[in-house]
């Protein structure tokens, strides 16, 4: 199939106008949108990142005041999460692929797909005012009453902008269900789709049904503090342990909207890596669900030690257990796929095989956090900073380049240079095992969490974690440099260049505007690589 | 865990669990790995082996590897929750310590009346419970020797108990951010022998806690309301400690350090039945150091060796 | 997208995809609002149970009989919504355009007595952090309860206005004739979205105004 002359545009030169960029409705131009802004707030959160780690090369508070140290990683904490990780796969990979894989011409709602990236920008310059006038210093779980009565930094701004990303939040999830619930091609029924849109399905449900839960506590926060009423506290006869418990149940689940788009990302990733059938689809599909749904009722382990009652401490164990194991499933039927496979090791697959790795470690670890006993030693330790680091940073992160690597031909049309890609992938994995791993240890030997300064017996674990990080930075900058140089000298991939299954690899790279020449037609489940 | 001593009875229970788990995470990692390896050099691209065969579903593999691992949670769960269980049930004969954090330093308070900053004494064997609040914010007394932690809520009582097993000084951190200089409010837990800590605790002999909660009974004008003598209609409060008090709402409450503490802050919340809610609050008027100190005192009010007003 | 120029936007196959679109997502957005407004019952449960006296007399303060008239203009006025829904669906037009209107109109009727309440608690000095002057043993947990008042009011009645621009809008395209038998999705969704905001009304009022009234 030539290119011929009639062959539409692709969508990246439909329109070469900034215009055309900022009031396009097309989900592939959004998806650059939000990548553009998330990888800003990425090296945002990042330098943030940086300044901590080099406080903490020393046990003395050396660098900086405890006050700036305490903003700093309140800074890290907010931008990460909701400007960085929260949207980072649904946002951009999501937008992408999401239509492209159900054979749909857009999500159902352009527009307001479009309303939601302006929404995230506004919520982002709402955090960078935030920084520019001070910064704010609760740390981001907004506990009160130090949020609400004690803190005199801009709680304020920062609340309004994590509301408004919020929302941002909710029309999306919004828009991926509607669009995966109606506009799925012929033939692409529900068993039949990717697991990446499985995941984006489960995500879209956390998303609508949890952040508004959090928005309307952040509401109530700022209203204390602008009327001086007291919800959240005790000494207006509120409750600071209902602040928690709103709290976690969101951003318990929020854990699950970062982690489950990279289990999506990495089901694709393998199944192209090793050219075969997923093991257990099913299962896959209905752990991604199981994991949504019981996500929902564990967020009390976040507050074994907080002072709520024994017997709440014990119902919240138990679920935390069983939330661990369609986890298990996963890890499992992703090693079991690679059994009689035909394994090549292409940039995307390291990082999907580092995935596993940092996911196993980061959920067991859960597991000791989840036995209600061991928690009461381990929480607010480092303990539980590397835990979610492994989850979010080992597991979200390594899934996003992973797939950015995976999607790249597709989204640009250009191949980047391999050996690069390879050798940013192992030094990533490296990188952040030797940047959290001495965490874990610093942990369990007490280092409490959110210290500026602290004893000198965890000094030497510190430093082995501040030379990670410094690893680690480098590897994540590399990628910029050598898929901007694919842009304008990197080969051209052509539609399918790592013979990979699904509708995506069946349109041109890139994808024309309305992405497929005529509407696909789907015969058979996904990841069909032993089918001729 | 391996700098950290041990130096409480639960130390070495969780530890043993600690210890368990991280072998069988190891194991587990162990496993995951090299099966990775193997299928990875077996099946990796360009070799001629045998690839043939479906791979979509084996259901007995895939319950296998679901029922195991749940079953194993169910264990490794029963097993924190009896150790949970215990941790949160001090016993009978631990000596109450008051512990009170405000930003950024710890105050701790004896029942015979000696105070510490940021330093707490305790005898080696001898249980310890420390009932705790904040003067302002959430704070989280942190002995990594001990294995415990608790938060520290401003407005309530929270608990914690441990048994020290072996001497020595150990680090106690706050644990829940407080604010600028959450990272320097930090302390020490001494643990003497029996007889080091009794002169200890005669050395620094003052008025103990609930005689300096009686002088605070009376210089507030508690006693006022409250004495037998009084023409207003208020609660005896002898022997109120530990006994179970029906509420003018029909609820029923056991009268613990929470109920006595939120009679004084908030005397509305839980009216004893058959007594107009008439008492104002004493929140921002007394601070929490004197609010201990008057539970203490209650705590012993018309008991052995207590010179009650009321010699009923 | 616009309406005048093509059947179906662009991105659906036909007109029957767009409006299942579009009425799935205004359910999948009532979702949304349900747990936005679960959060304030939550937290009213939470301090009903901690603070029964002062919530009860709390209760006492709101005006029953101006609640009970905005818990009837409210289902009036959902009654008069699904009727302008029928109408359409029958073919009419006219009438239609007349039940919005009135729609709209108790929904400003609505928000009208509530203002009525509004200034007789700041009359009675009941707002919290605007003027609040409760006194006694129960006015700090009193406050909470007026804090979620208005809260859950102020939101309800935000939810209201939107509602109240949104039906003047469906009547304005009524009248233009946008709509026929068989294709008026957007008016459908609005019906729907003022539903929800009556339903949610049919909880805050027994919540506010009728609980531990006696």
């Amino acid at each position: 199939m030539t290119r011929a002359e009639h062959t539409p545009p692709s969508y990246l030169t439909d329109g070469n106008t900034l215009r055309s960029w900022l009031l396009t409705h097309d989900h592939k131009r959004i998806a650059i949108l939000y990548a553009v802004s998330i990888t800003f707030f990425f090296f945002l959160g990042g330098i943030a990142a940086a300044l901590i780690r080099l406080e903490l090369a020393t046990p003395a508070g050396d660098l900086m005041s405890a006050e700036t140290y305490n903003k700093t990683f309140t800074f890290h904490g907010v931008v990460m999460v909701w400007f960085f990780l929260i949207p980072s796969i649904p946002n951009t990979l999501g937008n992408f692929l999401l239509p492209l894989m159900i054979g749909a011409r857009d999500v159902a709602f352009p527009r307001l797909n479009l309303f939601s990236w302006y929404l995230y920008v506004t919520a982002g310059l709402f955090t960078i005012a935030c920084l520019l006038l001070g910064g704010v210093d609760t740390g981001w779980t907004f506990y009160t009453p130090f949020s609400t009565m004690f803190s005199n930094s801009h709680v304020m701004l920062t609340v309004v902008g994590v509301f408004i990303v919020g929302f941002s939040s909710i029309l999306t999830g919004l828009n991926f269900i509607v669009t995966i619930h109606t506009m799925r091609t012929r033939g692409m029924t529900w068993f039949r789709l990717p697991l990446f849109v499985w995941s984006m399905y489960g995500v879209s449900l956390v998303m609508v049904l949890a952040t508004p839960v959090l928005a309307m506590t952040l509401a109530l926060i700022a209203a204390e503090r602008l009327f001086g009423v007291g919800i959240f506290d005790p000494a207006l006869g509120g409750d600071p342990l209902l602040f928690q418990h709103f709290f976690w149940f969101y951003s318990h689940p929020a854990v699950y909207i970062m982690v489950l788009p990279s289990m999506g990302v990495v089901s694709e990733l393998i199944t192209a890596g090793v050219r075969r059938r997923i093991f257990g689809y099913r299962f896959m599909v209905y752990s991604i669900i199981g994991i949504a749904v019981v996500g929902f009722l564990v967020w009390g382990h976040h507050m074994f030690v907080s002072g709520q009652s024994m017997y709440a401490g014990i119902v919240f164990s138990i679920l935390s257990f069983i939330v661990a194991v369609p986890s298990a499933i996963k890890v499992f039927n992703w090693t079991a796929t690679l059994y009689k496979g035909d394994i090549a090791f292409g940039a995307p697959m390291i990082y999907a095989l580092g995935f596993v790795g940092l996911f196993m470690v980061g959920g067991l670890t859960g597991l000791f956090l989840a036995a209600v006993a061991l928690d009461v030693n381990l929480t607010d330790t480092y303990f539980v900073v590397a835990h979610f680091h492994y989850i979010m940073v080992g597991g979200a992160v390594m899934a996003y380049l992973g797939g950015i690597h995976f999607w790249w031909p597709k989204i640009t049309g250009r191949l980047y240079s391999e050996a690069w890609a390879r050798f940013a992938a192992i030094l990533m994995f490296l990188g952040f095992n030797l940047t959290f791993f001495p965490q874990f240890l610093a942990g369990a030997e007490g280092m409490p969490r959110r210290y500026h300064e602290y004893p000198a017996q965890f000094a030497l674990l510190n430093v082995l974690s501040s030379a990670g990080a410094a690893l680690l930075a480098a590897a994540y900058l590399l990628p910029i440099g050598y898929f901007l140089w694919s842009l304008r000298y990197g080969a051209v991939a052509g539609p399918d260049p790592w013979g990979a299954k699904g509708l995506e690899w069946e349109t041109a790279s890139p994808p024309p505007t309305h992405n497929f020449d005529r509407p696909p037609i789907v015969n058979d489940g996904p990841y069909a690589y032993d089918d001729p | 865990m391996s700098f950290l001593p041990r130096a409480s009875s639960f130390a070495g229970r969780v530890d043993a669990m600690f210890y368990t788990l991280l072998g069988l995470s190891t194991a587990v990692v162990l496993a995951v790995f090299i099966t990775m390896l193997v299928f990875a050099v077996r099946f990796r691209r360009g070799r001629n082996v045998d690839r043939s065969g479906h791979s979509h579903r084996e259901l007995g593999i895939e319950l296998a590897w679901t029922l195991v691992p749940f079953a194993i949670f169910v264990g490794i769960f029963a097993w924190s929750i009896a150790l949970w269980v215990d941790m949160r049930t001090p016993p009978a004969n631990a000596a109450t310590i008051y512990v009170i954090g405000k930003q950024w330093m710890w105050e701790f308070e004896h029942p015979g009346g000696q105070r510490e900053i940021d330093t707490l004494h305790v005898a080696l064997g001898q249980p310890v419970r420390l009932v705790m609040t904040s003067q302002d914010v959430i704070h989280d007394v942190f002995v990594p020797a001990f294995r415990v932690k608790q938060d520290v809520l401003p407005g309530r009582y929270t608990d914690l108990w441990f048994t020290p097993t072996r001497t020595g000084s150990y680090d106690l951190f706050c644990a829940e951010f407080c604010g600028t200089d959450h990272s320097r409010m930090r302390g020490t837990v001494i643990v003497d022998t029996p007889a080091g800590y009794a002169h200890w605790l005669a050395t620094h002999a003052t008025a103990s806690l609930a005689e300096r909660g009686k002088t605070l009974f009376t210089r507030f004008g508690c006693a006022g309301c409250h004495d037998a003598a009084s023409a207003v209609h208020a609660p005896h409060l002898d022997g109120l400690y530990g006994s179970t008090v029906p509420l003018a709402d029909g609820r029923q409450v056991l009268a613990d350090e929470r109920y006595l503490h939120d009679s004084i802050v908030l005397p509305a919340s839980e009216v004893a039945a058959g007594y107009a809610p008439v008492m104002p609050s004493y929140k921002d008027r007394i601070d929490e150091a004197d609010i201990l100190a008057i539970v203490a005192y209650l705590k012993v009010r018309g008991k052995d060796g207590e010179t009650s007003h009321d010699p009923r | 997208m616009s309406p005048t120029t093509t059947r179906h936007a662009e991105q659906f196959d036909d007109a029957a995809q767009q409006r299942e679109a579009a009425t799935f997502g205004m359910w999948t957005f009532l979702a949304t609002e349900i747990l936005f407004f679960g959060v304030l019952f939550a937290a009213y449960t939470v301090f009903r149970t901690l603070w029964p006296d002062a919530f009860a007399s709390g209760s006492r303060h709101t005006d029953l009989l101006l609640g009970s008239l905005e818990t009837a203009v409210l289902l009036t006025s959902s009654f008069t919504v699904a009727l302008a829904v029928r109408d359409i669906q029958l073919g009419g037009r006219a009438m239609a355009m007349w039940l919005l209107v009135a729609t709209a109109i108790l929904g400003v009727a609505f928000l009208a007595i509530h203002g009525v309440e509004y200034y007789a608690d700041y009359k009675a000095a009941v707002i919290p952090g605007i003027r609040y002057e409760e006194v006694g043993s129960l006015a700090p947990a009193k406050q909470l309860f007026f804090v979620l008042y208005y809260v859950t009011t102020l939101f309800h009645g935000l939810h209201v206005t939107i509602g109240v621009l949104l039906l003047a809008l469906m009547a304005r395209r009524v009248r233009r004739g946008d709509f026929s038998a068989d294709e008026y999705t957007p008016l459908e969704i609005s019906a729907l979205y003022w539903h929800l905001v009556d339903i949610v009304w049919v909880f805050v009022f027994p919540l506010y105004y009728l609980v531990g009234r006696s």
